[in-house]
């Protein structure tokens, strides 16, 4: 269960090597999570993940997970909520891509879509079913800047962000009032593994802050946490830029 | 009976959880429910009163609640001797106003009337008295329990099932109806002394010289003073007026019971209200105007001694849309040091920067400890205090409190718990291996869970 201050026993994180997946069980971890469930691709990086939170004094266990196999999330992710009360989901699945291969090769691209919003509506919505059913815990999906608005420099990766973004919004209507808590986070550029080697966007930020904007969302029951804070009102001022304007700007 | 699924929490607010909100009006009803409970899934279901419970005790996520205040018959008052049957679901409210008019009194009143019986066994609450009194349970001769099997058990004081019970947090059964001894008084006023404590010595020495000749003592603190004021104080202590100590015109009717209540809060207030200086102000307004001298004798009503809170309907949703947390523990004789160190502690806290503003914080000492196996009294010092749930930190520097207390050989008290780590349970709680034992034996299928229980694998 849940504390006052929505800090989670156990925790489930889909996309179990994610950086901020990571950072953020670590950071619960100091705190009250005692289980957590790490769901991926069995690899050597999930279970040296795995071992990682084990030595903070976590009960770590991994499941196999894969985004793509939308078939088998019922029953992969069915197995992890019967074995006890999930309180906290955390998805962080995700790919970046690479845009120049992508848009010259369509089914690069669909992978892209395919990975960050098909698997994540399968994986969300067993999820939130699961939830549902056993009447609390939060539901966090991890959504970037880069949906709000298309830039060129991204917009394969961002457009399956938006579509993930919006599936997210809705998801939370839906469960308003079911005891279930949904949360968006909306982070700008993350310096981690995902990225390195990428030019940095203003208002870079760590998957160590995204952590702590997590967990302080937890407490406030937020609906959308923007990291850092400073790009909701950065991102609502270029939502209006026109976008001849808007082109020249994110030329790079 | 009508199922809802609704949103519940606790008085403080905070961490709501959905269940099925069963509403029985009668003992078959109940009966009926409990078995429908164990056949839900395995969500269980936890009986539920007035919600007065700060924390998760009775809310059930994915189970069921069992509203209880449908049953709120009572059903024999013996007014010869002061014993009064009644249904699990009365509330102490309507308790006083049957029994004052017949010269009886509830034996232990906490600081609000909105509890009910069954809630009041369940967390064996205690009042100002319990010094001298002990807990609730102390003065319940029996009471009728629903086990898990669906069967109707009587269960006298005395009994392993009555110990287990009496602070079990609801999780031995559902009790249905009880037998509570009463206390004889000859009028609804009381008669206060009040006076100030400079700190926290002034007040322990103050407390321990005199409050043997007094039914009801309390202490409120001003945590927000530092230095050489640290725990500075307005210590108030009573007892139930005698009739010739009434002036002439209350003599009329010295038994007439009618608290005022203000309008509710308002449904939404913004977090922050009772921040640092809306509650600093507060508490020097409250200190200056206690008495300097010892004041004797007032004779006070008996709802602004006891309950003031009461006066304010919903007063909990004044701490906004986060809510707040209640930490009250307990320190035994002997661990002064170990209460001085925690008062100096909250009192220097500064949680973001902006201090640990705590509106109400209240001091007293226990008497003996009661039989209740998760019974939170024992001999020494309890500290109780309310804390806006948003302020920075206060996770981790609770926790670190949770550690001076259990170092100690105290513990915090369940019924206002939101927020305890579960491996600090067995420490605080020496019976907790034969709660759990019994429990197991007795409802082996769970069906008797709460999200409390979940949370520290009660």
């Amino acid at each position: 269960m849940k504390d006052a201050f929505g800090t989670p026993q156990s925790l489930l994180i889909l996309g179990g090597t994610s950086a901020i997946g990571l950072a953020t069980a670590r950071r619960l971890v100091a705190r009250r999570t005692r289980t957590v469930w790490l769901a991926g691709r069995p690899s050597p990086a999930l279970e040296s993940a795995a071992a990682g939170l084990r030595a903070l004094g976590a009960d770590v266990r991994t499941v196999a997970f894969d985004a793509l196999d939308s078939t088998s999330h019922e029953e992969v992710l069915g197995k992890v909520f019967a074995e006890g009360d999930i309180d906290m989901v955390l998805l962080a699945f995700g790919i970046l891509g690479d845009q120049a291969r992508d848009e010259a090769e369509p089914l690069a691209a669909v992978r892209v879509a395919q990975t960050n919003y098909t698997g994540a509506v399968s994986a969300g919505l067993v999820c939130a079913n699961a939830l549902q059913e056993q009447g609390h815990g939060s539901l966090v999906v991890l959504s970037s800047v880069a949906g709000e608005r298309a830039r060129r420099a991204n917009f394969i990766y961002g457009s399956s962000k938006a579509g993930l973004d919006a599936f997210t919004q809705g998801l939370g209507d839906a469960l308003h009032g079911t005891g279930v808590h949904v949360m968006v986070v909306r982070p700008g550029f993350v310096r981690s593994k995902m990225t390195a080697g990428r030019a940095e966007t203003p208002l870079a930020t760590t998957p160590e802050a995204v952590a702590a904007a997590i967990e302080l969302g937890l407490r406030r029951r937020s609906e959308t946490v923007w990291v850092p804070g400073a790009l909701r009102l950065v991102m609502s001022a270029l939502r209006h830029v026109p976008r001849p304007l808007f082109r020249r700007m994110s030329a790079y | 009976m009508s199922v809802d699924t609704v949103s519940v929490t606790g008085w403080g607010r905070t961490a709501p959880t959905t269940a099925r909100l069963i509403r029985p009006r009668s003992y078959e009803e109940a009966a009926a429910a409990v078995v429908e409970c164990a056949a839900h899934g395995a969500r269980g279901g936890i009986a539920r009163g007035l919600g007065r419970a700060y924390g998760d005790a009775a809310q059930n996520a994915g189970g069921s609640v069992l509203d209880m205040t449908g049953l709120d018959r009572i059903r024999r008052i013996d007014a010869e001797a002061g014993v009064v049957v009644c249904d699990a679901g009365v509330s102490l409210h309507r308790l006083m106003e049957v029994l004052l008019p017949l010269g009886w009194f509830v034996p232990v009143t906490p600081g609000t009337r909105y509890v009910t019986v069954g809630g009041a066994i369940g967390a064996d609450i205690h009042g100002k008295n319990h010094h001298g009194s002990g807990s609730f349970s102390r003065h319940v001769l029996s009471f009728d329990l629903l086990t898990a099997d669906g069967e109707v058990r009587t269960v006298p004081s005395g009994t392993d099932l009555f110990d287990a019970t009496a602070g079990g947090m609801g999780l031995t059964g559902v009790i249905l109806s009880a037998t509570v001894q009463l206390l004889p008084v000859e009028t609804s006023l009381m008669c206060v002394d009040t006076e100030r404590a400079s700190d926290l010595d002034d007040l322990m020495a103050r407390l321990t010289a005199d409050d043997h000749r007094y039914r009801y003592s309390v202490a409120w603190i001003d945590l927000l003073a530092r230095g050489a004021s640290t725990g500075r104080s307005v210590l108030t202590r009573g007892e139930h007026a005698p009739l010739d100590a009434l002036p002439s015109r209350a003599r009329r009717s010295p038994l007439a019971f009618s608290p005022g209540r203000l309008p509710a809060a308002p449904r939404f207030v913004p977090d922050g209200l009772l921040g640092r200086t809306t509650v600093g102000l507060f508490n020097e307004l409250r200190y200056r105007t206690a008495p300097r001298a010892r004041r004797t004798g007032e004779i006070q009503k008996l709802s602004a001694f006891f309950h003031p809170l009461d006066g304010v309907p919903h007063w909990n949703r004044l701490y906004g849309r986060s809510g707040f947390v209640q930490y009250q523990f307990v320190v035994g004789y002997g661990q002064e040091d170990a209460l001085r160190r925690i008062v100096r502690r909250i009192s220097s806290c500064t949680g973001g920067g902006r201090g640990c503003p705590s509106f109400l914080a209240v001091l007293k000492w226990f008497g003996d400890g009661d039989p209740g196996w998760l019974s939170f009294p024992m001999p020494g010092w309890t500290l109780a205090l309310d804390i806006p749930a948003n302020l920075s930190g206060l996770g981790a520097f609770l926790d670190e409190l949770d550690e001076e207390v259990a170092a100690a050989g105290g513990r915090v008290y369940l019924a206002k718990d939101s927020r305890l780590r579960p491996e600090m349970l067995a420490p605080m709680y020496p019976k907790l291996a034969r709660f759990r034992a019994l429990r197991a034996e007795l409802d082996p299928l769970g069906v008797f869970t709460s999200d409390l229980s979940r949370r520290l694998s009660l």
